[in-house]
């Protein structure tokens, strides 16, 4: 029900929206919660394991009750909190948890059998038949117990990232971050104010208070002002400050459109990684609940919850209400709602000798012991000393204490120290580095405190900043005391809610003591106390206080559970922005792609961030298998045309590259001749093969490495690591060229032939020798040749920079298709290199060594090396290791399957009979057979020898002939030409 | 969390990419023999508390760092190029 005179919104300004279907009105300015009340609506959700009927408890992101789901299909949003929620015209809301209707929930006959759902029932009942749980319990506990739901449609909604920096990072906007806000301000450093509400000014826009003789949300207004107009401030409303990290960081989510239609391009939420070199916490307390008996109706809430939907949205939660506390300023709430005209049926204040003058009724030494109405509050009863009464309300506000919010000062790690004064929690100094925790956050409750702590705070960052303070004025503020006197459970039979959420009762705690889970983080897993979406905000103190007196303990030796970031939730998409579908991985495309994809339709596969094409299909043909046969037979007999640019390319010079490449490679490259390539093997320190490769010698202090696709980047890394911190006494510099040249593969008998018909400069024998090398020119574009070959075939690799690379390789593919050849993809160049017994990482796969691969002679006895010394250990080489070899089937109808095992012909397939396995096997069009790279225990003195292989996987089981792993031309004849 | 690289400034963690112990910088001399070779190759300490890091600026200037910090409170203490590092010396 609304209240006259009341509230901070827009009466001017109808909005409505749909609860569960229904139209509802409010104003601008509410939340989902407040514009219910206001209609009179306490029936907000159902509980998660009995089903019982929930209002709303809070008013702020801490709601355990009133969750909603917001929109319906791919977008939809659980658990909303309804108090946090604000309205807008066309805004879906949705109960959670209840089944056919809110209003009716078949499921909750649970709460009738709630003597045998107890803590820990789940566990001991439901174990057995052990096959039953995944089948049967785990659904049926999902299906009744549960908040909301993800739609299962991929979420097209927008979600971004993004970073800030700033001098100081305050967290809240109440008095206390006002005023530190205004004081680091005015002392001219960057300062950043987050806070998780739509409108700044925390308490202040929910009290009565004044402040500098002004109503205190004006105050917080004029503030907020002052500030948005200075340069050196960012506000940051709807932005919950998640986690505290290291070094200053911080992250926070903004929710950019939940309060009202998205315009295009605007994100659903945002989250922020702000990096500061001071905070100060200012995230004010919050109010915890009494718990006794069915102390979980809708119409009771907490203490401050009334006050906050009286004072900022002019609503009443009752029109008789009673306030239950065991504080002074419980009393506030009773004093508002009389001033407000709202009927005060009585203050219980379960402390002795409260003063009992003033506006309402106060039962000094009361206690509410139990409460009535089935789907909203009708009655309580009060036990004091003149005995036990019955009271008729619609609205129960109760205080149990206010606890300071001091999760982010814990999330590194940190305990806070009980304080019995406030009888809660507090930060220590100094959890967080560079982090102040002022005003209610730090026990300080008055609102005079608060401003007085701001400006400390303030001072404090400033110093550890550096900069220089310039003085503010503390305005004159209420500077009431705060009296409590703990009551954490109301003595009496019945159930007695502590976490509203999970449904977790005193009882619950007490039953987990006696099971003796006593340490609080066990009494949480057991009962499932403080998880879920509000993480136990209100909840946990109370129940470890309880637990506390069950295991006769005091509450600092009982201590806290672990705070974990986020202090409220945030949704996965909005962490990993940017990251879903195609963006959760960089695409690296070659100048070749657009003709390869649109032009000539190549399937494209992934070679790390590369794509590559796998083959380029022609008419008629219905299988891979077709398409690679033919390009093959393109290298092997006329010309093939690949893009090889995907290659890591490093620029390495200096007077002494020669030499920083004998300590890098296993072979030497400072002998090689200026012109000449050479290729090249790179070992790991431990002695193991990490990469191979060629370079060029480009001139007498230049030269031209290619890595494999795969280990580029690796390599560099490795390259950069010898220069800086091994080698940092050669001369030599690197750079990475991979990007600014285009390189294509010219391979087969054609590969001269069509050459000269393109470049400027004539290619011989004699100029560009296998392992040649130099400048060429095509038109007006100068390039590189390369007389390498990787299929065994007299070819060349010829570079160009990269903006010509697209009209070089169609170029080149109009060119080879005129004299029988063409383009060939990335199975056609695998079958190619296997053919010639070529390796890759699918060989040297990090735990093959260069004796292995047949390798061992190429490193250097003249020189040191990276990984010498360690391939020399006795059991890095020899021949009980498994060493690279060829497999053929002896039958060349069986094919060969990768990840296949060999064996002994005639001995059994098991583990301890294995020999090797294969690594690489195509179908060789040219040699007509399955062909298999692998590895084989003494391999290369078993060439000829008849072995079995057999893959266990695929059920294949036939003999092979081990063999050279050179398939093709083993004398090298075609590459020399 | 943050690293000073010496030429860059502070900069996000991401930015950086993290090898292990700066014991790899000091590489023994291929005589040094076999257990002093196979404490460099295989052995690291694993402390909580101080310890120093081999890190690359991978996104930035590609410096090789040794960043020395707490492995208990995240704190860093020094962030210096690799080269200058007391292992580089050894």
């Amino acid at each position: 029900m609304r209240v006259d005179g009341k509230g901070l919104i827009d009466r001017d300004q109808e909005v409505s929206f749909s609860f569960d279907g229904a139209e509802i009105k409010g104003y601008s300015g509410d939340t989902v919660a407040s514009a219910l009340l206001s209609n009179d609506i306490r029936l907000m959700g159902r509980s998660f394991k009995y089903h019982r009927p929930r209002g709303v408890l809070t008013a702020g992101s801490e709601e355990p009750n009133a969750l909603m789901t917001i929109g319906s299909g791919a977008s939809q949003d659980p658990n909303v909190r309804a108090t946090v929620q604000e309205i807008y015209d066309g805004l879906e809301v949705r109960s959670q948890n209840a089944w056919p209707s809110l209003n009716f929930d078949a499921l909750a006959v649970n709460n009738l059998l709630s003597p045998f759902f107890g803590a820990g029932f789940y566990y001991k009942m439901m174990m057995w038949p052990k096959p039953l749980w995944e089948k049967f319990y785990e659904p049926l506990i999902r299906r009744a117990a549960g908040l909301g739901g993800l739609s299962e449609l991929n979420n097209e909604g927008k979600y971004e990232r993004a970073w800030a920096y700033c001098d100081l990072l305050v967290v809240g906007a109440g008095p206390t971050g006002l005023m530190a806000a205004m004081t680091a301000a005015k002392s001219g450093v960057d300062v950043i104010l987050c806070d998780e509400d739509s409108m700044m000014g925390g308490r202040l826009n929910a009290e009565t208070y004044e402040v500098d003789g002004m109503p205190g949300h004006a105050w917080a207004a004029q503030m907020v002002n002052e500030l948005s107009q200075m340069d050196n401030v960012r506000l940051m409303t709807r932005t919950s400050v998640s986690g505290a990290y290291d070094q200053g960081t911080y992250g926070a989510l903004e929710r950019v459109t939940h309060h009202k239609e998205a315009e295009i391009g605007e994100p659903h939420e945002c989250f922020w990684r702000i990096v500061s070199k001071a905070c100060v916490m200012a995230t004010g307390a919050l109010e915890r609940p009494i718990a006794f008996r069915n102390n979980d109706r809708p119409g009771i809430m907490t203490a401050s919850a009334v006050r906050s939907y009286l004072n900022r949205w002019g609503v009443t939660a009752g029109k008789n209400v009673a306030v239950f506390g065991n504080n002074s300023d419980a009393h506030r709430t009773a004093q508002d709602l009389v001033d407000a005209g709202v009927n005060v049926v009585a203050m219980v204040d379960s402390r002795e000798g409260v003063d009992a003058s003033g506006d309402y009724r106060v039962i000094s030494g009361g206690q509410v012991i139990d409460s009535s109405g089935a789907k909203g509050l009708n009655g309580i009863r009060v036990r004091s000393a003149k005995g036990i009464e019955n009271l008729n309300v619609d609205c129960l506000a109760v205080s149990g204490g206010w606890n300071p919010s001091v999760h982010l000062a814990c999330h590194m790690n940190g305990r806070p120290v009980w304080n019995d004064a406030i009888s809660a929690f507090l930060p220590k100094p100094d959890m967080v580095p560079g982090m102040i925790a002022a005003g209610a956050s730090n026990g300080e409750f008055s609102t005079a405190d608060c401003l007085e702590a701001g400006v400390e705070a303030a001072k404090t960052a400033l110093e550890k900043i550096g900069a220089k303070l310039t003085e503010t004025d503390v305005p004159m503020a209420e500077d009431g005391e705060y009296d409590i006197t703990a009551l954490w459970t109301v003595p009496h039979k019945g159930r007695a809610w502590l976490d509203f959420q999970n449904d977790v009762t005193v009882k619950d705690i007490k039953g987990a003591a006696q099971e003796n889970f006593r340490s609080v983080e066990h009494m949480k897993r057991f009962t499932t106390q403080g998880m879920a979406t509000d993480q136990g905000k209100n909840s946990n103190v109370g129940a470890l206080a309880i637990l506390a007196d069950a295991t006769g303990r005091s509450i600092p030796e009982t201590g806290t559970t672990t705070f974990r970031p986020p202090y409220s939730p945030v949704a996965i998409a909005a962490m990993g922005a940017g990251a879903q579908g195609v963006g959760f991985a960089p695409q690296r495309f070659t100048t070749s792609h657009e003709a390869s994809v649109d032009d000539m339709d190549a399937p494209m596969i992934e070679a790390g961030l590369w794509y590559r094409p796998s083959y380029f299909p022609k008419d008629g043909e219905t299988h891979w298998r077709e398409s690679c046969d033919r390009e093959v037979g393109y290298v092997r007999n006329a010309v093939g045309i690949a893009d090889v640019s995907t290659l890591g390319k490093i620029d390495i010079q200096g007077k002494d590259a020669g030499e920083f490449l004998d300590f890098a490679y296993t072979n030497m490259f400072s002998t090689l001749k200026v012109g000449k390539v050479r290729y090249g093997l790179m070992l790991r320190e431990d002695g193991h093969v990490m990469d191979d490769g060629t370079t060029a010698r480009w001139g007498e202090n230049h030269y031209v490495m290619t890595t494999t696709t795969a280990a580029a980047g690796q390599v560099m890394k490795h390259l950069e690591f010898i220069k800086q911190a091994l080698r940092p006494d050669l001369d030599v510099n690197l750079v990475s060229t991979t990007e600014q040249w285009a390189q294509f593969a010219v391979a087969g008998p054609k590969s001269r032939e069509l050459l000269n018909d393109l470049l400027n400069e004539e290619v011989t024998n004699e100029n560009f020798p296998f392992m040649g090398c130099g400048e060429i020119s095509i038109g007006k574009v100068s390039g590189r040749l390369f007389r390498i070959s990787f299929s065994g075939e007299h070819a060349y690799e010829v570079a160009v920079p990269s903006r010509y690379g697209d009209s070089l390789f169609r170029e080149l593919v109009k060119r080879s298709e005129n004299v029988g050849g063409g383009a060939y993809g990335m199975e056609a160049l695998n079958v190619l290199r296997i053919e010639k017994g070529f390796i890759t990482h699918a060989e040297i796969h990090g735990r093959t060594t260069a004796d292995d691969i047949g390798m061992g002679k190429m490193v250097s006895a003249k020189k040191d090396c990276i990984g010498k010394t360690s391939s020399e250990r006795p059991g890095l080489h020899g021949a009980h290791r498994e060493q690279l070899v060829g497999l053929k089937p002896v039958d060349n109808s069986n094919e060969l399957f990768a990840g296949a095992h060999v064996f002994e012909k005639g001995a059994e397939a098991v583990r301890v009979n294995d020999q090797g396995y294969t690594t690489s096997v195509c179908w060789s069009p040219t040699l007509n057979t399955s062909l298999a790279l692998g590895f084989l225990i003494n391999g290369r003195a078993r060439h000829g020898e008849i072995v079995r292989v057999v893959d266990h996987l695929r059920g294949k089981d036939f003999e092979c002939e081990v063999c050279h792993p050179v398939f093709l031309d083993p004398e090298g004849g075609r590459a020399r030409g | 969390m943050r690293i000073k690289c010496p030429h860059c400034g502070e900069r996000d963690r991401r930015e950086f990419y993290y090898v292990g112990a700066a014991q790899n910088i000091a590489r023994p001399t291929p005589d040094a023999g076999p257990d002093v070779w196979n404490d460099y190759v295989h052995n690291r300490e694993n402390p909580a508390g101080r310890t120093r890091d081999l890190w690359q600026h991978e996104s930035g200037c590609s410096a090789w760092l040794v960043v020395t910090r707490d492995t208990n409170t995240h704190e860093i203490f020094s962030v210096e190029l690799a080269s200058d590092s007391e292992e580089a010396k050894r």
